[in-house]
């Protein structure tokens, strides 16, 4: 009796968040994957299995090469923000979490200036990326402040609507993202292990990357989960501070859902989503998080 | 349990009966008896998108008919979703005929009963027949007379011929063009082709919703003697092709400065100067302007894109509802709430009702294209143009009468929004 209890027990406290994963992550998923091989009319989606949803996401992808299609061209630029925000916010986030835990002596100050890193998060993203524009604009803050200090005698037109807009807005809500978790896998790190390694005569930079660095990987390696799953999906940042010029796979859906073309729309998640995993799976075997935990 | 649950479902029952009973009350007052209203009032649920839909004529309607007005606010492609997927979730909905091509093959909405319309006769002829002022004005893409009734009351075709069957009652209908800023432009604009004039480099902007920015690309196309179209609502692949051969070319070249998606974005670009030529609605140029920043909503040689906007009925309405569904259509015709929306620069169904309910002064500067005797106040109250100035483009006449066009969905619409992609992505 107890036995049987005992082994029951973690399938039963395990049941609740399973039973909140299938509802609302498995199963929209399923339907998703399934509604992706579905025909549709602008009206209307029908039950079938057909492969012209990928066919047309994939459309002259091969007959055109070397020239990209647009899908690839998409996810080239797609990716080239994700390459460009990861590194950008890793560096910052690094560069943050180690100032917090190995500069920062009193821990009342270290709590301190990590909550500072959050209030990003106090005002919705949309607010955050919106603020920046009367900041960028043509007429813009910066720019009367490049005009007025004789800078420059033309408003600088990248500033806004730009790919240099749209890393830097999602620099802005991102790097917490790293912050966070590298903070919490340094401040773990056993500070005499630093101290051995200054015994031994090693350097600062010698210490952060044959030390510091390989002990903080689970939190790099989460922390850049978080980063490259939120702008591998994003499409409002980029809509917004690209001013809707630059394409992403996430605005490829959005306009295909608007455009009621749910089994199309349905094929590229499912191809995001594959893209994804693909990268999450790379960075898993770079760093094995549960034994790292 | 079992006590509860049958007295529920007995309650249930005599609520049905009393409903079809006061339905069958509610179709007597239609024809011709004063109505009768129950001891709780009738409540519509209004579906439409933020710009069809003002508290001041919910109001106004409470205060005339007793029927409360429970606007339910989507964006426009919501409007559409709702109708295909969740029919029963309104009893009356406000939208735009071009998607009445999507919406009546899916069954859920019905026909409306133009007999029970009091002045159908005297809708405007520039939705019933394609004409103003008895001459035909521009009929491609998807004009509401080629949509405008129905087979049957139930039927999934548009019928050619007038039948008893109305799709939708004119709500709001205009003509757009583009918006300028005539202080940074500083010369006359009269073709659509200068929106991708080289000389406005990196200041121009189209809007991104594909079925209408396609439109205006293909204005701006045959603007510019690049592609014939057979129907610009109504596109063929190669059409297709070419007129996001040229979007894409103008791209490259820098041409955009960014793309707007809502009325907001639209008012910010141009009031920032971020841009000085786009396509814009009469509504945003008007908030540009209301900041003390000039803006023209500027007519042109070619023309104007028409759109218009209706009242329909889900195919669920019945009853009580449905009688209040009428009721309500047949106050909005009479000219209080016409008036209201002629004043917002928008052209109401019956013209002749909204101008009872407008001052001469006022008739005359929104519909007559005159010099405004007196300052020209919104329906809020606020100022809206001074005495002295006149409305852009004119005339009711010459506005809607210069139609080149109208919002539309095309066959090959799934090929355009793939083709549209391309251009956000190039």
């Amino acid at each position: 009796m107890l036995d049987a209890r005992s082994r029951w027990t973690p399938y039963w406290q395990a049941a609740p968040l399973a039973l909140v994963f299938l509802v609302f992550f498995v199963l929209p998923l399923a339907i998703t994957f399934m509604v992706s091989f579905w025909t549709y009319t602008g009206y209307s989606i029908e039950p079938a299995f057909v492969g012209d949803n990928y066919a047309s996401a994939f459309d002259k992808c091969l007959s055109s090469l070397p020239d990209l299609c647009t899908t690839f061209r998409t996810y080239l630029s797609t990716l080239k923000f994700c390459l460009l925000v990861w590194l950008i916010t890793l560096v910052l986030g690094f560069t943050i979490a180690y100032y917090l835990v190995f500069e920062i002596k009193s821990p009342t100050t270290r709590i301190v200036l990590a909550l500072l890193t959050t209030i990003p998060f106090w005002t919705s993203n949309v607010i955050r990326m919106i603020s920046w524009i009367p900041l960028l604009g043509r007429n813009g803050l910066v720019n009367q402040a490049l005009m007025g200090a004789g800078i420059t005698h033309e408003p600088i037109d990248w500033l806004l609507y730009s790919s240099f807009s749209v890393t830097l807005s999602l620099v802005h809500i991102n790097t917490v993202f790293m912050i966070v978790p590298i903070l919490n896998s340094m401040s773990r790190i056993d500070k005499s292990l630093i101290e051995a390694a200054y015994d031994n005569g090693a350097s600062a930079w010698q210490t952060i990357w044959n030390v510091i660095v390989p002990l903080s990987k689970t939190g790099i390696a989460i922390g850049s989960i978080f980063v490259v799953t939120v702008v591998m999906g994003d499409f409002i940042s980029i809509g917004l501070m690209g001013g809707q010029q630059i394409a992403s796979a996430g605005k490829v859906i959005e306009t295909q859902i608007t455009a009621l073309q749910f089994p199309i729309a349905a094929a590229n998640a499912i191809v995001l989503l594959a893209v994804v995993l693909m990268i999450i799976w790379t960075l898993l075997r770079l760093v094995d998080i549960r034994k790292e935990l | 349990m079992k006590k509860s649950d049958k007295s529920g479902l007995s309650r249930r029952t005599l609520l049905k009966g009393s409903a079809a009973f006061a339905g069958f009350v509610g179709t007597q007052a239609v024809t011709g008896f004063p109505a009768v209203h129950a001891d709780e009032p009738i409540t519509l649920r209004y579906l439409s998108t933020a710009t069809n839909q003002s508290p001041a004529i919910a109001a106004k309607a409470k205060e005339v008919t007793g029927i409360n007005i429970e606007y339910v606010t989507v964006t426009t492609d919501d409007v559409t979703k709702r109708i295909v997927t969740q029919p029963d979730s309104f009893d009356l909905v406000d939208t735009e005929y071009f998607s009445l091509r999507n919406l009546i093959p899916s069954g859920n909405l019905m026909g409306i009963d133009a007999k029970k319309v009091k002045l159908v006769d005297k809708l405007a002829t520039a939705m019933t027949k394609g004409e103003v002022d008895g001459k035909k004005i521009g009929n491609q893409g998807t004009a509401p007379n080629k949509v405008f009734y129905l087979e049957k009351q139930r039927g999934k075709e548009f019928a050619k011929e007038p039948t008893d069957w109305i799709t939708l009652i004119p709500t709001t209908y205009n003509a757009d063009t583009l918006g300028i800023r005539p202080d940074l432009i500083g010369r006359p604009i009269t073709s659509w082709s200068e929106l991708l004039n080289p000389e406005f480099k990196g200041k121009a902007s189209i809007l991104n919703i594909p079925s209408i920015g396609i439109m205006d690309a293909a204005m701006v196309n045959e603007a510019m003697g690049k592609v014939q179209y057979g129907d610009k609502g109504n596109m063929t692949k190669e059409e297709i092709d070419k007129t996001i051969a040229t979007l894409i070319e103008a791209k490259k070249a820098g041409q955009f400065r960014a793309f707007w998606t809502d009325f907001n974005e639209s008012v910010n670009l141009m009031a920032s100067g971020e841009t000085v030529i786009q396509s814009m609605w009469s509504p945003a140029v008007t908030a540009v302007r209301l900041k003390g920043i000039p803006c023209t909503f500027q007519p042109l040689k070619e023309g104007y894109r028409a759109w218009a906007s209706g009242f329909g009925l889900p195919r669920t309405l019945k009853g009580k509802q449905l009688d209040a569904a009428y009721e309500f259509i047949n106050w909005f015709l009479s000219g209080w709430a016409g008036a209201y929306l002629n004043r917002q620069g928008y052209y109401s169904a019956v013209l002749e009702t909204a101008k009872e309910n407008m001052e001469p002064y006022e008739w005359a500067f929104w519909m007559e294209g005159k010099p405004a005797e007196k300052d020209i106040l919104g329906p809020d109250g606020g100022l809206l143009e001074k005495a002295g100035s006149v409305r852009d483009g004119g005339s009711y006449v010459e506005r809607m009468g210069a139609v080149a066009c109208w919002n539309s969905i095309m066959d090959e619409n799934a090929y355009m929004v793939q083709k549209w992609n391309e251009f956000i992505a190039a």
